[in-house]
């Protein structure tokens, strides 16, 4: 089942990372010098509460936004000093995005709205079409590829925005409160698309404040006012993969630098991972 | 190549199912381009048509004649004499002062007009009677329909001939050839010898024997004076109108085309000495042409003002809705900026839904402004003339609206903040 994951790449590196945002008269930091790694094949959850930093992390990650200050590197490559055209392609093909109001074009069918990314691509790879039939037919909706979006269930048109956000098989899948729309049975079916997915090898990071919702992935972040809270062990991370875990963070850890908070966390996480069910939650 | 190709018309494509999504709205668009358009194609055809009208009409009086015509002076205060013989006009002595003296005139035609009915059984119509020698018909450049026009054995015989025009033939002998028939012109009878062709082009409405344009009956000037006088007595409503005029009309022929010009300013000159009531008028058909042309230099200044205008409305509708559009799909911009769109994108998405709106509403616009003019030549028998300059141009100008009215709004979208556009609701 479980994808062995040897070597895990480092996909997102963050570096001393701040983003300033001015409300008013004064500065407001979302994110502070955040130094941060994810790696190839994990699934983690991003939570806070509103104001902790995790939208403004996801928007840099998905490279619609800037930081203000430090650096970043996807799949090893310098983001922060982009142009705007290089990140639009980059986003288009190294990135896939899922909303929480799922955020299809009305105007085109579920065909259509697979494919949106690749429109923007300087090529239009070959077999890409049989790549979202299949793509389709993943997300188990083989059979309304011309329905438009107005004629699906919001789930349904949730699963659409997954296989969308699938067609450039992106490094980084980024869910901004992706189940946040939907009742929970629905929620619970979309989830367990992401752990599907989480087993193929797809890195996802999913942004949330549901307590549930975050308790499912493999590694849980919990930011506070621009920095890292904890770092902790979810269901899915406690299953299997404990010696990757890690392994993945002894090779984080330099790259974290000094960030105290992290190095805490860690450690007050490490009775949680060895536990069964222990509650992680600070 | 074929890839861009494709990606243009994907652009397209989508620009119109976009559209699509609101339609009414996209319709209303539309339509400020549309009547612009329209408009100008319908103007210009119908303006086409009557300044070629016009100058046809004008081409006609010969574009190397001066025309000297007898205009009855402004009616002065003694009206109470009722018997009384208003005298006026051109009289003999002027044309033999130009055709003896002016240089440059290759020949001068008379022509004396007398009120008669003119008659063939029941038939009666009341055409303009031109006592004319036989030049006229070449001064004028008429066409000979059928038979010969007045001779110069005709002049000096004083015959009673007569020669008709097409309306009048027809009008008096619907179902027989009106040669060597005997009209009753007035009090005489005179032999048709000929028939002149109609002025109108052939298979159009017959013009009405009675108007100017179509009812003439030409008769020998020798005849005319001998047997109708230079005096003109029309009764009418129980009181008796005497005129005397000398000559009607006296068409001066040029040499060459640039003899016109001064041939009419002596005529102006030696008029205005010897005449003191203005009794003549001077028409000089190259003036006229000049002036026509003139004419439609100003009126197409004019048009095109009006079409600029129109279009300008009808894009500022444009750019009017394509902004409300803009800040109502930001949330979409957004999407499709996070989804790899680079700002060019953006651009060409909205400046081809501005186009396709445009160039929809010109399209439309060119098929209903060519409906126009043909509406018009049947409903109000007007000649239109529709250039097929005009159409493309008015469709092209109506695709530049888009592209210009549409840069705005395009470079407001793809200037927008991704972020700041997601958050939108």
């Amino acid at each position: 089942m479980k994808q062995p994951q040897p070597g895990k790449q480092p996909v997102a590196e963050l570096t001393d990372v701040t983003r300033t945002y001015k409300m008013g008269d004064e500065f407001v930091k979302a994110l502070d010098t955040f130094t941060f790694t994810f790696n190839s094949g994990e699934y983690w959850a991003i939570m806070g509460s509103s104001g902790s930093g995790k939208s403004t992390l996801l928007n840099l990650l998905g490279c619609i936004d800037r930081p203000t200050s430090g650096s970043y590197r996807i799949r090893g490559r310098e983001v922060s000093s982009m142009d705007d055209d290089t990140l639009s392609t980059f986003r288009g093909k190294e990135l896939g995005f899922i909303f929480q109001s799922y955020n299809l074009l009305p105007q085109l069918d579920v065909l259509e709205n697979i494919l949106m990314p690749v429109m923007y691509q300087d090529e239009y790879p070959d077999g890409i079409e049989e790549r979202a039939l299949r793509l389709a037919e993943r997300v188990g909706l083989g059979g309304r590829l011309h329905h438009k979006p107005m004629q699906l269930s919001g789930g349904q048109q949730q699963r659409v925005a997954i296989a969308r956000s699938l067609i450039n098989d992106p490094a980084l899948l980024l869910a901004d409160e992706a189940t946040g729309n939907l009742d929970s049975k629905t929620a619970d079916e979309i989830l367990e698309l992401f752990d599907e997915l989480h087993d193929e090898g797809t890195t996802i990071l999913l942004v949330t404040h549901e307590q549930d919702v975050g308790e499912r992935a493999e590694n849980i972040l919990r930011l506070k006012d621009g920095l890292i809270e904890s770092v902790h062990r979810g269901q899915r991370g406690r299953s299997g993969a404990t010696q990757a875990f890690e392994a993945s963070h002894s090779s984080v850890a330099p790259h974290a630098g000094d960030a105290e908070a992290e190095v805490v966390t860690f450690t007050s996480s490490e009775p949680g991972r060895s536990d069964a069910d222990g509650g992680g939650e600070a | 190549m074929s890839k861009r190709q494709s990606s243009f018309f994907r652009a397209v494509r989508l620009g119109v199912s976009s559209l699509l999504l609101h339609k009414l709205r996209s319709f209303l668009t539309t339509l400020g381009v549309l009547f612009g358009v329209a408009s100008v194609i319908a103007m210009l055809a119908v303006g086409e048509g009557a300044s070629a009208e016009a100058q046809e009409q004008i081409r006609k009086l010969g574009s190397r004649n001066v025309i000297l015509r007898s205009v009855k002076p402004q009616e002065q205060g003694d009206s109470d004499a009722e018997m009384r013989v208003l005298s006026y006009g051109l009289t003999r002595d002027d044309f033999d002062r130009i055709a003896d003296t002016f240089p440059g005139v290759r020949r001068a035609v008379p022509m004396l007009q007398t009120p008669a009915e003119v008659r063939y059984s029941d038939n009666v119509c009341r055409p303009r009677v031109l006592c004319t020698p036989p030049s006229y018909k070449e001064v004028t450049q008429r066409e000979l329909f059928s038979g010969r026009f007045l001779s110069s054995q005709d002049e000096e015989s004083r015959g009673l001939v007569c020669v008709l025009s097409y309306e009048v033939a027809r009008f008096l002998f619907p179902f027989e050839t009106a040669l060597e028939k005997r009209v009753k012109v007035g009090e005489h009878y005179m032999e048709c010898v000929g028939v002149l062709g109609s002025r109108t082009p052939v298979g159009s409405v017959l013009l009405d024997p009675n108007s100017e344009a179509g009812g003439e009956v030409f008769m020998p000037i020798s005849t005319g004076r001998a047997f109708f006088g230079e005096r003109q007595t029309q009764i009418r409503s129980g009181s008796m109108d005497v005129q005397e005029v000398q000559l009607h009309e006296i068409v001066v022929e040029a040499k060459r085309d640039i003899d016109v010009l001064p041939i009419a300013r002596a005529c102006r000159a030696m008029l205005s000495r010897d005449h003191d009531d203005k009794d003549y008028e001077v028409i000089v058909p190259q003036e006229l042409l000049e002036q026509a042309k003139e004419t439609k230099r100003i009126f197409n200044v004019v048009l095109g003002s009006i079409a600029g205008i129109s279009l300008l409305v009808g894009g500022i509708g444009i750019m009017n809705v394509m902004l409300a559009t803009v800040t109502e799909r930001t949330r979409e911009i957004g999407i499709r900026r996070a989804l790899g769109a680079k700002r060019k994108h953006i651009v060409t998405q909205f400046l081809v839904e501005t186009m396709v709106l445009s160039g929809a509403g010109g399209l439309l616009g060119v098929g209903i402004g060519l409906l126009i003019p043909w509406i018009v030549e049947r409903t109000a028998e007007l000649e239109t003339i529709v250039n097929p300059s005009a159409p493309v141009l008015a469709f092209g100008i109506s695709v530049l609206v888009g592209i210009v009215f549409g840069l705005y709004p395009a470079w407001r979208a793809a200037n927008m903040d991704p972020v700041e556009a997601l958050r939108h609701e």
